[in-house]
């Protein structure tokens, strides 16, 4: 166990690593340059303006320093967002990104959990159509259609709740965490329903229907705990949905999170913040799955994590 | 009872022989491996009515933008913004070519004085829709067709070579792959659309440069189950050569796994040629996907919803449709498999 995780994080480090040069060396090809918008300055301001975000030198020497700063945990500074770090700019900006994904996360599952269950449960009847069709239209619709009808629809023509922005409270956060949560809904309520129904068939359900357990019981105690565990590795795609939804649905919402922000960094060209957030979102990412691999372990002792003696 | 036995009347039964060559008869006919998934298909409803949707939507793709004599491209700012208006059912009062303006509902086409018929509306610059959005639909499935189909190449091919040879081998192949699917998708595919050129082969490029792992690995552990079997052993005694090995007789037995793959790839590289789109990094005007439909639609939402709804519609639809197909497919190739 011990040696498996050593290496899973030896993984994660030549993984993030390479993301960090193959981010870094994509950003020198780009065509642009993120101070091509001072087009101004002439040729010695230009010049000055560069020497002070380090991109006067030669590449390797811009490399070379970029890693070094990497491995102190400093990302560099905006180019967009003058003289501020991109350290504080992400720092700034994740806290509305947490909450959506949070609340997106947490409603997603528990509604989903619920509606896989009564698919299960119901086998065949009006209520497994009704919540596999919802579970088909949550994997299919991409988020980005379903927040923009969402803004239209309970926004812009119902005037329910606040189109965007994050100055409204709770409020503001619910469409955006809605149009988020469909996917975490979608997935656990596929997953569950699987998991309930190849359950509910094994030989330890029958023993507790023959020993005259209640059907309730039966379902939520015996069946739905061994029905969950592997819930967990779901979590693995969900985080990156959630990322990916996070991109479009902060842009629809006008929310101030990293997303938003990684999507107008592309179109200003700050090289800066598009490299600290693509290296943020990605140990996001590696760190999630690595959590995933070893709990689903931990939590069910009849998995064997490969190569581990646990 | 032995009495009411006796009391049945003896004529009424026939003493038979079972005749022991009956007994090993086929009742049925033998069907091949295809032949019993088509007919597990065929029992699905929703995958039977997506086929149906799908090919639909695929005719319509190609005949649409030729269908109602407008191009997607001419723009004709007397034509801007027009709402829909179809012959037929403009009687029922939707389609009907009334709009908002200024806040009052207006037929515009009397307005402005236009005779013709803009199926589902014009944009901004007067470009018919109803041809703008079967080029984008188009596009798009083109896309995710050429993507899923390098997945599947490139993936196979790994996938087959690293599981097949083993060793040495599928060490380095693999120790290769354990460090790139650490990457997520969305960055590599965002980073590679900002150094190319925007474009169809972009896209393409983009999602399809991480896109062949998850078929690699599937490709690899189907191979490794299958390669130790008798009927191989039994090919390689008789001299077949590795290729030939690979291709005939090991490819027949993934085939029916790569199918349920794929068509879950298209509706992903559907998904991604849409999102990058619509922040505004996949295709460029006036090319149309149905990505930058969407976007262009959102753009205007408020006040022509129109724009945004037929672009939504069709994607939401086609998304559906792949993936009750791939679900039908997966349980009529492999039942066994959930999942």
């Amino acid at each position: 166990m011990v040696k498996y995780i050593g290496k899973r994080i030896i993984y994660m480090f030549i993984t993030m690593f390479l993301i960090a040069t193959a981010t870094f060396f994509l950003m020198q090809t780009l065509p642009g340059s993120p101070i091509a918008s001072y087009s101004k300055l002439n040729d010695t301001q230009k010049a000055i303006v560069e020497k002070k975000y380090g991109i006067d030198k030669p590449t390797p020497v811009q490399y070379a320093i970029y890693m070094k700063n990497l491995a102190k945990g400093d990302l560099g500074t905006s180019f967009a967002f003058k003289g501020k770090s991109v350290n504080d700019l992400l720092a700034s900006r994740i806290k509305p990104s947490f909450i959506l994904g949070a609340q997106a996360m947490v409603f997603g599952t528990i509604i989903g959990i619920l509606l896989g269950m009564l698919a299960a449960l119901r086998q065949n009847t009006f209520w497994d159509y009704g919540s596999t069709f919802l579970a088909i239209l949550g994997t299919s619709i991409p988020s980005f259609v379903f927040a923009a009808l969402l803004q239209y629809y309970v926004a812009s023509q119902w005037h329910l709740l606040p189109v965007g922005l994050w100055n409204d409270g709770w409020k503001s956060s619910i469409l955006p965490s809605l149009a988020l949560a469909m996917g975490p809904l979608a997935l656990s309520a596929r997953f569950i329903r699987t998991e309930m129904i190849e359950v509910m068939s094994s030989d330890y359900i029958t023993l507790a229907k023959a020993k005259g357990a209640n059907k309730f019981e039966i379902a939520f105690k015996h069946a739905f705990r061994n029905a969950l565990i592997p819930l967990v590795t779901v979590l693995g795609p969900v985080a990156a949905g959630l990322v990916t939804g996070s991109l479009v649905v902060e842009k629809i919402f006008a929310i101030p999170g990293i997303g938003e922000q990684f999507v107008s960094s592309i179109m200003v060209n700050d090289f800066a913040t598009i490299m600290g957030t693509t290296l943020f979102f990605s140990a996001f990412l590696i760190v999630v799955i690595f959590i995933v691999d070893i709990l689903y372990g931990v939590i069910d002792p009849r998995i064997r994590l490969a190569g581990g003696k646990s | 009872m032995q009495k009411d036995y006796e009391q049945l009347p003896q004529d009424k039964f026939k003493r038979i022989t079972l005749n022991s060559d009956h007994a090993e008869r086929i009742a049925k006919p033998s069907l091949s491996f295809w032949q019993d998934a088509w007919l597990r298909l065929r029992k699905n409803k929703g995958a039977v009515v997506s086929l149906v949707v799908l090919v639909l939507m695929i005719i319509l793709a190609l005949v649409g933008p030729h269908l109602n004599g407008h191009d997607g491209t001419t723009q004709n700012l007397r034509h801007a913004n027009l709402p829909p208006k179809m012959q037929g059912i403009e009687n029922l009062g939707v389609m009907d070519g009334v709009g908002n303006l200024g806040g009052k509902k207006i037929d515009l086409y009397e307005m402005k004085k236009v005779d013709e018929y803009y199926w589902f509306g014009t944009d901004g610059l007067g470009r018919d829709l109803f041809t703008r959005l079967w080029q984008g639909t188009q596009i798009s499935l083109l896309i995710a067709f050429v993507a899923a189909m390098i997945d599947l190449v490139i993936g196979v091919i790994y996938g087959g070579v690293s599981g097949y040879f083993g060793g040495r081998t599928d060490d380095i192949m693999q120790r290769i792959v354990e460090i790139l699917i650490g990457i997520p998708t969305l960055i590599v595919v965002i980073l590679m659309l900002m150094i190319m050129e925007p474009g169809i082969k972009a896209i393409i490029i983009a999602i399809s440069i991480t896109g062949w792992i998850g078929m690699s690995r599937i490709v690899r552990a189907q191979i490794l189950k299958f390669k130790n079997q008798e009927f191989v052993l039994a090919a390689r005694t008789l001299g077949t050569n590795d290729k030939k090995i690979m291709s005939k007789h090991l490819m027949p037995n993934v085939l029916g796994i790569i199918i349920i793959n794929t068509m879950f790839t298209i509706p992903n590289a559907i998904f991604f040629e849409a999102f990058l789109s619509f922040i505004g990094i996949g295709l460029q005007p006036p090319n149309a996907s149905l990505g930058t439909l969407i976007n262009d639609g959102y753009k205007v939402m408020e006040h022509q919803p129109y724009v945004l709804l037929f672009p939504a519609i069709v994607i939401s639809v086609l998304m559906i449709a792949f993936n009750l197909i791939g679900d039908g497919l997966r349980d009529a190739l492999d039942p066994k498999m959930k999942d």
